[in-house]
């Protein structure tokens, strides 16, 4: 069955042929974040592919990771394109390294994760919210249901986490 | 691991080309935002003005090449428009960082015996057609890779590409009013430029005070989307010698180089480094001159931030150095090395690259279109008298450099001389 869902007015579509991101999306529904790992080298890869970026090897499974990191870059819409996101200004889109694998197979490498800054129940974030998150600021994954077995990742602040004084934001206006 | 390693390019070994191809003609159409037209009908003229600037006829050209991102109308068409019998011809997908990465395999195809004389095209209504990053009007189901993506409301390049630009501010110190000195510069151009749709000279604080659209980008970060076509001719030096003008001579040609990881394109590290990185080992050895003789810079620019990056990772200043560089007054008129004189893509138009070539050849010709008075000859007597309404000739332009941009991860060159 291909995966249908629906968020904030956009129509989502996985269709069956799609393993691997039908894989990873229904996981999300069951709220577990699981990435590919190779067998070839064990590293873990993200998004989903269908050989290892490392060499090109085709056999993985698929392991759980805590979904726990830290925002290394971020983009701050003011000008939305999608109608979806018009009422939502301004909105995040995070860039955030996990924890797990940091710095591996190489310094310059990490498994980065896009998704939008939400509340814990998975809203997109008010603006104050908004104007407090960085570069640097923790943060934890939460899913965001759109359909039956069919869940988005996103992000939220990690109260458990010890958060930088200040994370960087953008100095301009 | 020998992930996203680059097999090394036999740079100046026998087989390299350098200065036996050149871009004899260039010719473009109006740049609006309002064509009225077909991309078919701008095509065609672009194509006619090209040759009419290269002194060559329809029958001289048999072969024929664009870029497009299915916006536009193929070549067999602009062809038969044209009364031409093409031995060859060849369309193919892409925007940003196609142009470099064709004059390339112009090259290849005349080299290999296949076609004399290619003329190379880019006819789009980029304001009034398809746009990058969608209209907003029209929402197909998100599937595949926009689950990363668009279903973030992340679909713009400039959404796409803020990643690369805060992270640089972050990491660099980069300042909103280095960045925004690339658009007050490539102003200066643009107002002594006929044809740039956007002719006012700007400040930073205008600039700055335009409204946001993404961070770190405001409104004047971003190029104006514009409805034109644009085309020039590549031919062998050999041939070149009986045309018009001074030959623009191809010293050297890097086609859609690539970071590791075309998936995401901040997946693999340092997320400030674009595809420069790579690219600049096969540009300069091939080319045979480094950044250091080069006179005038072609660094796209999608947006202000995307020229920076470019320079930066082409090795024209140090890595992190890019904020200073851009703002030190060195790419504007009369400084060291301008950067898109015509005003770029930010103010003369957006053609996807194509603008900021046909501009160097005009440089290496010492035939740019400003408002110098002409002479008896009819050329330019050009007074390098760069203030608003003047002169934007480079004085003694012998080397150019343009660095196309697709994707940070993704990016093509191309190096000229006058001769």
């Amino acid at each position: 069955m291909p995966l249908n869902g629906e968020h904030l007015g956009m129509k989502l579509f996985v269709d069956d042929r799609d393993a691997e991101n039908k894989a990873f999306f229904e996981f999300c529904g069951r709220g577990e974040l699981r990435l590919q790992r190779w067998k070839s080298n064990g590293l873990l890869s993200y998004p989903p592919g269908a050989g290892s970026p490392w060499d090109g090897t085709p056999d993985y499974g698929w392991d759980a990771v805590e979904g726990r990191g830290t925002v290394v870059s971020y983009c701050e819409v003011h000008h939305a394109i999608q109608p979806a996101f018009r009422d939502s200004l301004p909105y995040h889109i995070l860039l955030v390294e996990l924890d797990e694998q940091r710095g591996r197979p190489t310094e310059h490498e990490a498994l980065r994760l896009v998704g939008n800054l939400v509340t814990p129940d998975g809203e997109l974030a008010p603006p104050e919210v908004v104007a407090s998150v960085g570069i640097g600021t923790r943060v934890r994954a939460v899913f965001r249901q759109v359909g039956e077995d069919f869940a988005l990742p996103h992000w939220t602040v990690d109260e458990a986490a010890e958060q930088p004084s200040a994370p960087w934001r953008y100095q301009g206006t | 691991m020998t992930q996203g390693s680059l097999k090394d390019v036999e740079s100046a070994a026998p087989g390299n080309l350098r200065d036996k191809y050149a871009i004899v003609g260039v010719g473009e159409t109006a740049y609006t935002r309002d064509s009225g037209r077909t991309t078919r009908h701008m095509g065609v003229e672009a194509v006619r003005n090209a040759l009419a600037d290269a002194g060559l006829e329809p029958g001289d050209v048999d072969g024929m090449m664009s870029y497009m991102v299915m916006d536009s109308t193929m070549s067999p068409t602009i062809g038969a428009d044209m009364g031409m019998r093409l031995n060859y011809y060849m369309d193919v997908l892409g925007g940003g960082s196609s142009i470099e990465a064709l004059i390339g395999l112009a090259i290849g195809v005349i080299e290999a015996g296949m076609c004399n004389t290619v003329a190379i095209f880019r006819s789009m209504n980029g304001a009034t057609g398809a746009r990058m990053g969608g209209s907003g009007r029209v929402a197909p189901a998100i599937s595949g890779d926009g689950l990363f993506s668009a279903a973030n409301g992340q679909t713009s390049p400039a959404q796409i590409f803020a990643h690369s630009f805060m992270r640089h501010m972050y990491e660099f110190g980069t300042t909103p009013e280095q960045v925004a000195h690339v658009k007050v510069f490539h102003s200066w151009g643009a107002s002594n430029n006929p044809k740039a749709y956007y002719s006012q000279r700007v400040t930073v604080d205008d600039v700055l005070s335009s409204r946001p659209i993404a961070y770190p980008l405001h409104l004047l970060d971003c190029c104006v989307e514009t409805d034109n076509a644009t085309c020039l001719i590549v031919t062998s030096a050999e041939r070149a010698r009986d045309l018009k003008h001074t030959p623009a001579r191809i010293l050297s040609v890097v086609g859609r180089c690539m970071k590791p990881r075309m998936d995401m394109h901040y997946q693999h590290g340092p997320i400030t480094r674009v595809a420069g990185y790579y690219a600049r080992d096969i540009l300069w050895p091939n080319a045979g001159v480094g950044p250091e003789d080069v006179d005038v810079t072609g660094s796209y620019d999608a947006f202000s931030f995307t020229t920076l990056l470019q320079l930066e990772d082409y090795g024209f200043c140090a890595k992190g150095e890019g904020g200073d560089y851009v703002s030190d007054g060195t790419i504007g008129l009369g400084g060291r090395r301008p950067n898109n004189t015509a005003g770029g893509h930010l103010c003369e138009g957006y053609t996807h690259g194509m603008n900021m070539v046909i501009e160097n050849v005009r440089q290496l010709r010492g035939e740019v279109d400003d408002y110098c008075p002409l002479g008896p000859d009819g050329r330019r007597q050009h007074t390098y008298e760069y203030s608003e309404g003047g002169c934007r000739q480079v004085r003694d332009c012998e080397i150019s450099a343009n660095l196309g941009w697709g994707m940070p991860n993704l990016g093509s060159a191309l190096v000229m001389r006058k001769g």
